[in-house]
């Protein structure tokens, strides 16, 4: 069953078109990969799809309902989580706020507490600064809290925006792996934006590759990894 | 020695006034990123409705609780009808960044106006609940009255009610996050439109309080918050302009300082000393007392 | 827009100019005393379009500054005996210096902090007359711009002659400011207002260029403040707080981009009392509405115009057009 369906979406900022005329799918419990150069349209792509961008034309659902032209609020609520590009966290709260807020709408203290405790156990890290402010965080901390901001929403399908970005090669893969990982145990749908090509499409189960707005390719990962023509042109090696 | 210690006592008391409306002033900013000047506006129609509370019933309370609930509707009232037609209509061209501050201005003419044609511009006064009379303390009289008293103490529970509904309760996390980041708080799921408008209820509460508590020792007209308007913001400024505690801070720095060149100097000089402390707090401690390293822009 | 040449610039300021003559010498006394209330506006308006509209930056007092130049011309003439071209003069370096000490202090930061502080000095500034016994308290001082020569003969009334010199100084001034907004200075502010990263990044002096702006803009003020309170008086009643939210008004309604508009905007708010003075005449004159209706409209007209249009009707148009041609 797909449960992400993006068909002939076209968005523009204000004169300049960044995307066109894209179409994808993305299965129930599958983590996809999207690829591409700076300026692309991934970051867009994602924004729209999280609501805080208005789509000019085309369609999307989620789980066979719209998800265009709703507010990001509401659409957490119907479980899409969006991980903002630059490590979205909130500077001048401590880590245990930045946690605590992807719950508030809940209204289910235990709940989030138990989802919390989730978090940390992904990331022990956060849980050693549970009450620091997050502006004393590393950057991979802080990717870290994002992420698990996010996780604290109890999402469905997980919008990631380059999680790598600016990050050291080790702290990369420590991300990478506890992404695989919340893929297969919480069954969760990634979209996972990478500019980092190889490390995404290696742990995703199919990849989208766009360029200048237009989608280029997708398939399955390592489909996408062995075309020869794809690596030289998009992916960059 | 007994002057001085009037001095700071006289001073507290003004800075508690300054603080609220600092207070006022900062979630406001905070919230929607306008300065309200259209704060002393909202603030002298709540007065005004205390004042005919306090004159036809003499109770003090009941007549600051109306002001509070008519400032909390005001706010809310304002955010919602003015704030969110303008962020929907102003997009672009030179004006866009200015038009919400302007447009407050509009709205500080066009409530004062209506004040001005429904109770009319002449000066009013408004009894205070208790004695204004100073205080004699060992056969000398010490420039500090129960009123005074009464001023410090309500602003301080005001202050700690606020400052523990933000520290403490979800309703805080969640201004405090549409604050600093509107777009991750959305993305956590706080529906931030009406946290916008629930800051501008509280800043309406605050302004209200502010000023029913200053009119009582001054006198009541459609003009006559302006200044508190202005040393509210120069509090605000002190403190930063982002932070509660800031602008708490701020307000009791610029009372204290205010009272002493009111008693040794004499009130020629308040207007320029107070534009003076604005200058050099924008020069010199552009962030604030308490603020972090950040560039002042926007 | 087609832009004219300097030269034909010149004439058609000097034309109009001329016009302006003729009529006054046809209409009776108030509208003359209009007239030279519309000119006066009319160059207070410009300051703001100069400053708002050109450099992006904001001021909520720009009476202080008004004020600043009045008070500064009248003490001149006042001490020294000035003569009144030179009081004119003084009136622009003062506030120019004035402006100049503000937006150095202002000048890095914007938006809520100059507004804040031009606010500031606009509710401050005229308590100060109160406070010091040479500016003459509520009374104010004497400017006066002496009697019209002789050779006008008997018929020609102090009103008439008031009216030919705020005309002479604010055709003149604003043919200046507007070689001035052609020239390479207006177009660095205008590339600052749009966008100044960018403008920083093309080697404009981003700081340096909004306090010239800023400088210039005050000095204009106070030029129409001396003018201002040659028309009327120079004491603090004449530069209430009003009299900036008026300004301000004016220059919304114009739109702030076109220095042309400016006369529009002013000749808006010299009838809005008029208009005022009906309005609360059919509603039986109280006292209460006869004072509060002119600062009621203007208020309303400025809300009204910030949500609607915001950049004023010149704008409007051309997004207007613009999007025609795109259909």
């Amino acid at each position: 069953m797909s449960s992400l369906v993006v068909s002939n979406l076209t968005v523009s900022h204000g004169a300049i078109r960044a995307l066109t005329n894209v179409s994808f799918e993305v299965q129930e419990g599958e983590l996809t990969a999207v690829i591409g150069a700076n300026g692309a349209g991934k970051t867009t792509l994602l924004r729209t799809l999280s609501g805080l961008k208005d789509a000019e034309n085309g369609t999307a659902t989620w789980r066979d309902r719209n998800i265009l032209g709703k507010r990001p609020e509401d659409l957490v609520r119907r479980g899409i989580s969006h991980v903002s590009e630059g490590k979205s966290v909130i500077p001048e709260l401590t880590v245990r706020e930045n946690l605590v807020i992807g719950g508030l709408w809940r209204r289910d203290k235990n709940g989030t507490e138990k989802a919390i405790k989730e978090a940390v156990e992904l990331f022990p890290r956060l849980g050693e600064r549970m009450s620091q402010s997050a502006n004393t965080l590393s950057g991979g901390e802080r990717q870290m809290l994002a992420i698990g901001r996010a996780l604290v929403s109890r999402p469905k399908l997980l919008l990631l925006d380059e999680p790598s970005l600016g990050l050291a090669p080790l702290i990369i893969e420590q991300i990478f792996s506890a992404i695989k990982n919340l893929q297969k145990s919480m069954n969760l749908t990634v979209v996972l934006v990478e500019q980092n090509a190889t490390s995404a499409l290696e742990i995703a189960d199919t990849g989208v590759i766009l360029n200048l707005g237009e989608l280029v390719a997708s398939g399955n990962a390592k489909d996408l990894l062995a075309d020869p023509a794809l690596k030289s042109a998009y992916l960059g090696y | 020695m007994r002057q001085l210690i009037g001095t700071l006592l006289i001073g507290l008391t003004l800075g508690s006034i300054y603080s609220l409306m600092a207070l006022a002033l900062v979630l406001v900013w905070r919230s929607t990123r306008v300065v309200n000047f259209a704060q002393a506006g909202q603030a002298i129609v709540t007065t005004y409705i205390a004042y005919e509370i306090v004159t036809r019933t003499g109770v003090f309370w009941l007549a600051v609780l109306f002001a509070v609930v008519a400032g909390a509707l005001l706010g809310a009232g304002v955010e919602y009808f003015l704030m969110r037609t303008l962020f929907r209509h102003v997009d672009e061209g030179p004006v866009a960044a200015l038009a919400p501050v302007i447009a407050t201005l509009g709205l500080l003419g066009v409530i004062k106006s209506i004040v001005g044609m429904i109770w009319g511009n002449d000066f009013r006064s408004f009894y205070p609940p208790v004695s204004t009379d100073n205080f004699v303390l060992f056969g000398e009289s010490i420039p500090f009255s129960r009123f005074n008293v009464l001023v410090i103490l309500s602003t301080t529970v005001v202050m700690i009610i606020f400052s523990f509904i933000f520290q403490r309760t979800d309703l805080g996390l969640s201004l405090r996050a549409a604050a600093f980041q509107p777009e991750i708080a959305r993305l956590a799921g706080i529906r931030v439109g009406p946290i916008r408008t629930i800051g501008w209820v509280f800043a309406g509460v605050a302004g209200a309080i502010a000023g029913v508590l200053i009119t009582p020792n001054d006198v009541l007209s459609p003009a006559s918050l302006d200044v508190l308007l202005v040393f509210g913001f120069v509090a605000a400024v002190i403190g930063g302009l982002e932070s509660l505690p800031g602008a708490v801070l701020g307000g009791v720095v610029l009372g204290i300082g205010v009272s002493f060149v009111l008693n040794y100097v004499g009130t020629t000089l308040i207007f320029p000393t107070v534009f003076v402390v604005l200058l050099l707090a924008l020069i010199f401690k552009p962030n604030g007392l308490l603020g972090a390293k950040k560039v002042r822009s926007a | 827009m087609h832009k004219l040449s300097t030269k034909k610039a010149f004439v058609a300021y000097f034309l109009f100019g001329w016009l302006l003559l003729i009529v006054a010498d046809r209409v009776d006394e108030l509208r003359v005393y209009q007239g030279a209330t519309i000119a006066v506006t009319t160059l207070a308006i410009a300051s703001i379009i100069l400053l708002t509209g050109y450099s992006g930056q904001v001021s909520l007092g720009q009476g202080a500054f008004l004020a600043v130049g009045a008070y500064a011309a009248a003490l001149s003439q006042t001490f020294w005996q000035s003569p009144f071209w030179f009081t004119l003069l003084i009136a622009i370096l003062v506030s120019a210096a004035f402006g100049f000490i503000l937006a150095f202090a202002a000048g890095r930061m914007s938006g809520p902090y100059l507004a804040g502080t031009t606010l500031a000095l606009a509710v401050g500034l005229p308590t100060l007359a109160n406070q010091f016994s040479f500016l003459g308290g509520e009374t104010g001082l004497v400017y006066d711009a002496g009697l019209p020569p002789e050779r006008f003969g008997e018929e020609f009334t102090l009103y008439k002659w008031f009216f030919w010199i705020a005309a002479f100084v604010v055709l003149i001034a604003m043919f200046l400011l507007r070689n001035l907004l052609n020239s390479r200075f207006g177009r660095t502010w205008k590339a600052l207002r749009a966008n100044s990263t960018a403008a920083s990044l093309c080697g404009v002096n981003v700081a340096q260029s909004k306090i010239t702006a800023f400088t210039i803009s005050a000095g204009v003020a106070g030029l129409a403040g001396a003018l201002l309170g040659m028309v009327s008086i120079v004491a603090p009643s004449a530069f209430p707080l009003s009299l900036s939210f008026t300004i301000i008004t004016g220059a919304i309604l114009a739109g702030v981009t076109s220095l042309l508009g400016s006369m529009l905007g002013a000749v808006i708010l010299v009838v809005i009392p008029e208009i005022a003075d009906v309005i609360a005449h059919q509603l039986g004159d109280s006292e209460k509405i006869t004072t509060n209706l002119p600062g009621f409209i203007v208020s309303v007209l400025l809300i009204l115009t910030v949500l609607f249009s915001p950049n004023g009707p010149a704008e409007a148009m051309r997004k207007r057009k613009e999007q025609h041609a795109k259909h």
